[in-house]
């Protein structure tokens, strides 16, 4: 509970309409993506200026209360679940596009705009903004730069870090920390910016964000290759990046998730495939025929059993089809669906696919697969009922063995999702004792107090 | 009934359906209300994530949460685009129902839906004599859209309403049985109060373009509200109610189909009554199940099965631009969405102008519009300003919830856009005798 004269202040700082103390409306403020138990906070407030935002961040600080920003709560490892009792500050209202600069490739927005309307408002200024994370319909950019968010691009254009050019973010004391610039170079003190990407709100609160943009590719070929060997898909995804080729996306999907995509869509996937890969180039018309046809031929020579080349937009959104369905076929074949994101060098793709499939057998669950071949960052998906406690205990089980073998590969527990409160306790295992303390240290001396996002990453 | 158990075990029938949703948020982004307020209270996972907090007993004030839950257009956009399958559409009339029992009906809904919608002869007597009295208490907005304004303060706040018809359909074109030319189909017209009593030309409209082609056609007398505003509240005995003396008025046999004009009807007949006619007889049930089957938007029938327009593409017309919204019940529920365009382009002089967003709601959302208008008028602004952009004088749509709603909002801006109902656009292009065009 907060003390009346703190929620007064809270009020007169962000206004009565913008403060929820309700149950029922901290109840919404509880939970987010990831299959974690919720947590109620004693307040919700939504800053309608980040000089508001500030003096919040300010005001908990001075009475000592845990702080989470939540954007649009899509978090999938438990990273916009607030500290019990603590205060959910929501960036939703900060949803400006402040600048467009298409002279010098770059914009500036707050931190509540929606990914996929910024990457629009840009498109219409033929300009590109390259990361497109799953959830990119609702999530915000100030989220994707707190969980430094991938996307089914990350292998040719990268991931949001590569696109942060500058940030301003608030301190602990409400002091508002600039760093980096609109120019390409900038070697101005310390790159703070590149350690508040993927901090997931424990240092600082972001409240602008100065992104690089892109020109867009002129042409793209999208293709479906279908496999019947997991091996042959991974050899030419291998033989894809040796021939120095780097598709702007190369997805693929295992066995299991080709046929509930089937089963959900009826789109005449081949459902006797052990593998599919989803293939688009992208680049100069010239280029894009040329690799495309060169991507074909690889494919073929690896063993591909059937190629389709899309040759018109109906065609390419087809290919899609199949990879947008994933995760809602595999989500609607049982009530709970466990989301995974370790990644492996992608040399490692068909060991950690039987790795995969050993685990669901072992574990007795429902595995299925589908990812970004191209960086390695594959979506295990177990299909559960978290009703069910027996199953949700192999579930665990199941998931920390998973987090094992990515890591037996030369992989890492998360590639895009974060650790939030899911991983953290396999932080060290990933890195070492050193780096795990030495991150403490770092935000001891940022945040004394530890109001900000607490238990996240390293642990509470 | 106000054991909190009890509560948890009802609201606990729906857990099933309830542990589907994921929690992705994808919901967000096609809310028209989160977008407009950015509450996650408003957006359906929020709603789901408080049922599930009620039914496991971690919310102790149900009072709050159906508040909360009652604060939604029940436009379906959530459901059609929920990638889990959450039927939360469904979920949210059954826990309005749960709670609306647990809880009460305030009084003032009561004697709405049990007193007067289950009684279609006293609400036709009171709309009549309400018909009469509007000219005093109202002054008229916009003649082309046929609103007015209070006078003096009212309970209609700010609203540029559409007025009630001066004759309603049911008197101005009473029972009718006419046969079927060879070859064509019979078909009985479901009207719906807001087509009787606001809109009674989009009824006539309807007659004379069966008529001109050959259907026949019968109108039961004496139908009722298709039960929406009571499903809306909750009120299932007062929706069972309406069912039944529909029922009674639908007997199977004398028609192919049943024909209607509104899109919210359409979708309460076909998806509604089979979902929440549990307390029926199992008799009752089977004539809901068939009435299901045989309910048809009018151009959906006029085109799906009488083939209007078939020959015609949509862009190859010339004519005056007009513009479509998409009513939610009508795309969102029952997927129908090609065939008003259709029909729209088979109506000599018109041309199908695609505005943006023509399926986002227009923010009408039947006791949504009453009981929250701030929210309602803000979202009817939305499709206002796409309307305009789109640069057409007339907007049609399938829906006389939607026309009301849409004029509410062009009226106060001073807008000369006509709203007009796809089957009257096409039934005017049909010509005077209805033989031409």
């Amino acid at each position: 509970m907060i003390p009346p004269a703190l929620l007064k202040q809270f009020e007169d700082l962000a206004g009565a309409d913008n403060l929820f103390t309700a149950p029922a409306d901290l109840h919404t403020y509880s939970y987010d993506a990831a299959v974690l138990e919720p947590a109620l906070p004693a307040l919700a407030v939504r800053p309608l200026t980040v000089e508001q935002l500030g003096g919040l961040v300010r005001l908990c600080n001075e009475h000592g209360l845990p702080l989470t920003v939540r954007g649009s709560g899509t978090n999938l490892s438990g990273g916009t679940i607030p500290a019990a009792g603590g205060v959910v500050v929501l960036t939703n209202a900060l949803n400006r596009i402040l600048e467009i600069n298409s002279a010098d490739m770059y914009a500036r927005v707050q931190p509540g705009v929606i990914t996929a309307k910024f990457a629009a408002a840009v498109a219409g200024q033929k300009l590109f903004y390259p990361p497109d994370p799953g959830s990119q319909a609702v999530s915000t950019l100030g989220g994707n730069v707190a969980e430094n968010a991938g996307g089914l691009r990350g292998l040719k254009y990268g991931v949001t870090r590569d696109y942060v050019m500058g940030l301003s973010y608030y301190d602990v004391e409400g002091g508002l920390v600039k760093t980096g610039a609109k120019t390409v170079k900038c070697v101005t003190g310390y790159n703070l910016a590149g350690l508040m990407v993927g901090s997931e709100g424990t240092l600082g609160v972001v409240s602008e964000i100065t992104l690089k943009l892109v020109p867009p590719p002129l042409a793209a070929r999208a293709m479906m290759a279908v496999y019947d060997d997991v091996d042959k898909a991974s050899q030419s995804v291998a033989a894809i990046i040796a021939a120095h080729i780097v598709p702007a996306t190369l997805e693929f999907l295992d066995r299991f998730t080709i046929r509930a995509v089937e089963d959900y869509s009826h789109a005449g996937l081949p459902t006797q495939a052990a593998a599919l890969l989803l293939i688009e180039v992208d680049g100069h018309p010239a280029q894009v025929a040329e690799e495309a046809a060169h991507v074909e031929e690889i494919c073929r020579q690896q063993g591909a059993v059937r190629l389709e080349v899309a040759t018109d937009a109906a065609q390419r959104d087809r290919v899609w089809e199949a990879r947008r369905a994933a995760l809602s076929a595999l989500a609607k074949l049982k009530p709970t669906t466990v989301l995974e994101d370790a990644t492996v060098p992608r040399s490692q793709i068909p060991a950690m696919i039987a790795a995969l499939n050993s685990i669901a057998r072992t574990h007795n669950l429902t595995i299925g697969t589908f990812g970004h071949a191209g960086d390695g960052n594959l979506h295990p998906t177990i299909c559960c009922d978290k009703r069910d406690h027996q199953e949700w205990q192999r579930v665990e089980a199941a998931v920390e063995a998973i987090f094992k073998k990515a890591l037996e590969l030369g992989g890492t527990l998360s590639g895009e999702h974060g650790i939030g409160l899911a991983k953290s306790r396999f932080l060290e295992m990933e890195t070492s004792r050193a780096s795990v303390e030495w991150s403490r240290r770092l935000k001891k001396a940022l945040d004394p107090k530890g109001i900000l996002n607490p238990g996240k990453i390293i642990g509470g | 009934m106000a054991d909190p158990r009890e509560l948890a075990r009802l609201l606990g029938e729906l857990e099933d359906q309830l542990v589907v949703c994921m929690r992705c948020g994808l919901c967000q982004s096609v809310c028209p209300l989160y977008a407009q307020t950015g509450r996650e209270a408003d957006v359906a996972r929020g709603k789901l994530a408080l049922l599930d907090g009620l039914a496991k007993e971690m919310l102790k004030d149900p009072g709050a949460v159906r508040e909360r839950l009652n604060k939604c257009l029940l436009c379906g956009s959530c459901a059609v685009s929920c990638p889990s399958g959450v039927k939360s559409l469904d979920i949210f009339l059954k826990a309005r129902a749960v709670l609306a029992g647990y809880q009460g009906l305030s009084p003032a809904k009561k004697l709405v839906f049990r007193g007067l919608l289950t009684r279609p002869a006293l609400f036709n007597l009171l709309a009549s004599l309400a018909a009469r009295l509007q000219g005093v208490l109202g002054r008229p907005a916009s003649e082309l859209l046929g609103t007015s304004c209070a006078r003096l303060a009212s309970p209609l706040g700010e609203r540029h309403y559409r007025r009630l018809a001066s004759q309603p359909f049911h008197a101005l074109v009473p029972e009718m049985d006419t046969h079927p030319a060879p070859g064509k189909p019979r078909v009985a017209f479901f009207v719906g109060c807001l087509v009787d009593k606001l809109y009674p030309q989009v009824g006539q409209a309807v007659v004379k373009a069966l008529a001109h082609h050959g259907v026949g056609l019968c109108i039961p007398p004496a139908q009722a509200c298709c039960g929406m505003p009571a499903l809306s509240a909750g009120d299932s005995r007062a929706f069972e109610q309406m069912l039944t003396h529909n029922l009674v008025r639908l007997r199977p046999g004398g028609f192919d189909y049943l024909v209607t004009a509104c899109a919210t009807c359409t979708s309460a007949i076909k998806k509604l009554w089979p979902l929440m006619a549990q307390g029926l007889s199992p008799a009752q049930r089977d004539q809901v199940e068939h009435l299901s089957r045989k309910t048809i938007d009018i151009s959906q029938f006029l085109v799906d099965k009488l083939l209007v327009g078939n020959t015609i593409s949509p862009e190859d017309h010339e004519g005056r631009a007009i513009t479509y919204h998409d009513p939610c019940h009508l795309k969102k529920s029952l997927g129908v969405a090609t065939q008003p365009r259709r029909l729209l382009a088979a109506s000599a002089g018109q041309r199908l102008v695609e505005m943006a967003e023509a399926d986002w709601c227009c923010g009408m959302g039947g006791s949504f519009n009453l009981l929250h208008y701030e929210q309602s008028a803000a979202i009817g602004r939305r499709k206002l300003e796409n309307i305009k952009a789109s640069g057409c004088q007339a907007v049609a749509t399938s829906c006389p919830a939607c026309m009301a709603q849409i004029s509410d909002a062009l009226s106060q801006d001073g807008q000369a856009i006509a709203v007009r109902h796809v089957i009257e656009v096409y039934a005017q292009a049909l010509g005077p005798g209805g033989k031409a065009g």
